[in-house]
């Protein structure tokens, strides 16, 4: 058998489960790693500029891929750095392993330079986390993160690594394992058949139907299934933020996102559906609302492979526990068997019911912003964009206004092309994410829609991209203001606009991306937004930063009314409501 | 309702910390906890009480079994169980004091397990309603320490929890 060192053992074994890039950064306590990468080819490493950036990259290439994103660090600094971007993952359950350096064994507890005790501080946001004891024991301890962090609800796995265990001096004999049993952990894979079958009844029985999807059908490889089921059924599809492009978002069937700022037609139907298919989705607060005014009258049917998300803020009427992909397979046999077909006639009244909603209030039937004035509004930016990529790109964003634009007007029509920060709502995760989806797929369209105030939260990766050739678009939203902050002050501080307004401390965006050898492009008028966007996508090889300076009064609609009201209550715009 | 929740764990190094930062990360209350290896040595019984309404203790049984260190857990409470409490108390014992004292903890079944000229140890087992009982019985002004095991408990018949 082949002696290898802990250094050596860690990236042979990273290389045996499959891993081919790592995003990091060195450091003291990471030394002997980072050696043994050097003295190898096959685990390519991408050095970013921000430690957190390297979980946001991993994160992005996860989630465009569906692998596991594999990210190290060093001990104390690099350590704590990472812990947002875990946080992150594990909000939005992201496969990922994180490894982390320690200082050597015999110092841990003694304070020592660059340490923290990082299997304590991250343990609130990891599905699990290893600190290895013996060299030895790394291949299996491998083997294991990686089965646990994709497996199940996928997570982020921590393993913290003290420096004397990776040294070059001692050798161990390396075999990495096929696979890997552990007695605790038996992730539910087949849903209960009866279950399955009471929610088929309910299905076909159902006059109002709405289908509620979210990321769990992504992660759980199960868009396709989905939409097979829906197309057969012919109910009403929604997404929640996260499931975005798990049903195409450019069908006829499909609502739109639904939630705090979801359509009028998705939260209204929602409201007065009679059963709802929740598949891979947790009920969460930005989707439900006052949860004791959630859907009076709906009876829910709720799919997900953790028995911790079902019946957590809102029950279920018919709860299923297993993998989307087994449980939409059977669910869809089933339906296909059944003598009893959906109530065609009711199907038809309610999708007349849903048109006319569409109608009066839709995003997607007709501009529902100022389309008349001077200014570019952010809406036409996604719009625009959607066009000149032809709804191809895979799109990350960051977090705030132009967050929730995109998820509303760049319509998905695949599966892990939308790529946002949810459940934490990171500032700073566009562009290191769009450079982990660039990483995966070097030929693919990649666009960051974002913020002047998210870009600079993690603008130091500008570097990392010219470093790898990682040519992705970064499409801002400029308002000179955090705008979602702005537009809560708006609606409930009476304009108080504390702390969110840049006034002149905006840096020249041009400027700053030619010294990083990018190119800046500045976009002042309506007119000029299509060319310009194609001149960006047409520099295929080159980053590109297009400020695009829009309207800075412009807020997000619809927006639900809190606190106390229901899915169905709204705000269409700054005068009206539902 | 106070529900007593046995956990069978990996005996491994955080496992423990897992557990009861998951209580306080989700906001929810321990009251008694006790730890120890059971007679396999890669596993350590947790016994904990809390407080909560069904909703409450369903996630919490459905948290704990999702992490990965948990290897079984039952809620002893579901079904007829044996709870046991330990405590040690020290209780002044002089003058006609000593004899009331000595009384009560026969009533109470109760043992001394060391004496001194004008104090007692005294040990007691039970449920905790017994030693909270048994505490009033013998009076603050008397009391100089107390210290209580926490909750172990077993279920009767022929139900167990083991691998």
């Amino acid at each position: 058998m082949e002696m290898l060192s802990g250094g050596d053992m860690l990236i042979r074994a990273l290389r045996d489960e499959g891993v081919k890039h790592v995003f990091g950064y060195p450091g003291g306590a990471a030394l002997h790693i980072y050696d043994a990468i050097f003295r190898q080819k096959d685990v390519k490493h991408i050095l970013v500029r921000h430690e957190q950036a390297a979980t946001h990259a991993a994160d992005g290439y996860a989630r465009a891929t569906g692998q596991v994103g594999t990210v190290l660090v060093t001990s104390g600094p690099g350590a704590t750095n990472a812990i947002t971007g875990i946080a992150t993952a594990y909000m939005d359950s992201i496969p990922m392993v994180v490894i982390s350096g320690q200082v050597v064994s015999e110092r841990i507890g003694e304070d020592a330079f660059q340490e923290t005790d990082m299997v304590g501080v991250s343990r609130p946001i990891v599905k699990h986390s290893f600190m290895v004891k013996n060299a030895a024991e790394i291949p299996e301890i491998v083997k294991k993160a990686y089965y646990i962090a994709s497996t199940g609800r996928p997570g982020p796995v921590v393993i913290d690594i003290p420096k004397d265990i990776t040294a070059p001096g001692e050798t161990f004999p390396y075999e990495y394992p096929d696979k890997v049993k552990i007695r605790s952990y038996n992730p539910a894979t087949r849903g209960h058949t009866g279950q399955i079958r009471k929610a088929v009844q309910l299905l076909l029985e159902s006059k109002r139907p709405v289908i509620y999807a979210g990321g769990g059908v992504i992660q759980g490889n199960g868009s396709d299934l989905l939409t097979d089921l829906a197309r057969r059924l012919n109910f009403p599809v929604t997404n929640t933020l996260m499931g975005l492009g798990c049903y195409p978002g450019s069908d006829r069937q499909f609502l739109g996102m639904l939630g705090m700022h979801g359509t009028f037609e998705a939260n209204t139907a929602m409201h007065h559906s009679d059963v709802i298919l929740a598949v891979g989705v947790r009920f969460d607060d930005r989707v439900t609302n006052t949860v004791g005014k959630f859907c009076p009258n709906a009876k829910i049917i709720h799919i997900d492979v953790d028995p911790a998300s079902i019946s957590k803020t809102v029950a279920a009427d018919v709860p299923i526990v297993g993998s989307v992909e087994s449980v939409l397979t059977e669910m869809h046999a089933m339906v296909k068997e059944s003598k009893e077909q959906p109530d065609a006639e009711a199907i038809k009244a309610w999708w007349k019911q849903i048109d006319e909603w569409r109608q009066r209030h839709g995003l997607y039937t007709a501009p529902r912003y100022n389309t008349e004035g001077e200014s570019i509004m952010p809406q036409d930016v996604i719009r625009t964009l959607h066009e000149v990529t032809k709804g191809e790109a895979y799109v990350t964003s960051d977090v705030g206004q132009h967050q929730m634009f995109a998820a509303q007007y760049y319509l998905f029509d695949k599966p892990r092309r939308w790529i946002n920060s949810g459940g934490l709502g990171t500032m700073g995760f566009g562009l290191p994410s769009a450079m982990g989806v660039q990483m995966a797929h070097r030929d693919a369209v990649v666009a960051c829609v974002t913020g002047e105030g998210s870009i600079q939260m993690c603008i130091q990766e500008l570097a990392t991209c010219t470093q790898y050739h990682l040519p992705v678009k970064i499409i801002c939203l400029n308002n000179h203001a955090l705008g979602m902050v702005k537009q809560w002050q708006d609606m409930q501080y009476e304009g108080r606009y504390s702390e969110s307004l840049y006034e002149e401390t905006l840096p020249d965006f041009v400027k700053l991306m030619e010294s990083y050898g990018h190119v800046g492009m500045k976009v002042t008028r309506k007119d000029e937004l299509k060319a310009k966007m194609e001149e960006c996508f047409a520099m295929k090889d080159r980053v590109v930063f297009m400020d695009i300076q829009v309207d800075q009064s412009e807020h997000v609609y619809p927006m639900h009314v809190a606190p106390n009201g229901s899915m169905r209550d709204m705000w269409l715009s700054k005068t009206e409501r539902t | 309702m106070k529900r007593i929740i046995s956990v069978l764990i990996e005996n491994a190094p955080g496992a423990l910390s897992r557990v009861v930062g998951l209580f306080s990360q989700r906001g929810y209350n321990i009251e008694t906890l006790t730890v120890a290896p059971t007679e396999d040595e890669t596993l350590s019984r947790i016994t904990l009480t809390t407080v909560g309404d069904d909703h409450k203790i369903e996630q919490i049984t459905k948290h704990l079994n999702k992490l990965i260190d948990v290897v079984k857990l039952v809620d002893l409470t579901e079904g007829a169980h044996i709870e046991r409490e330990l405590m040690l108390i020290k209780v002044k014992a002089s003058g006609a004091q000593r004899a009331e004292v000595k009384r009560c903890v026969d009533i109470f079944r109760g043992q001394i397990v060391d004496v001194t000229a004008s104090l007692y140890v005294i040990q007691i087992t039970g449920t905790s309603d017994k030693l909270d009982a048994f505490l009033q019985a013998v009076g603050e002004a008397s009391i100089l320490e107390v210290v209580r095991s926490g909750v172990s408990g077993i279920s009767r018949g022929e139900k167990v929890l083991s691998l």
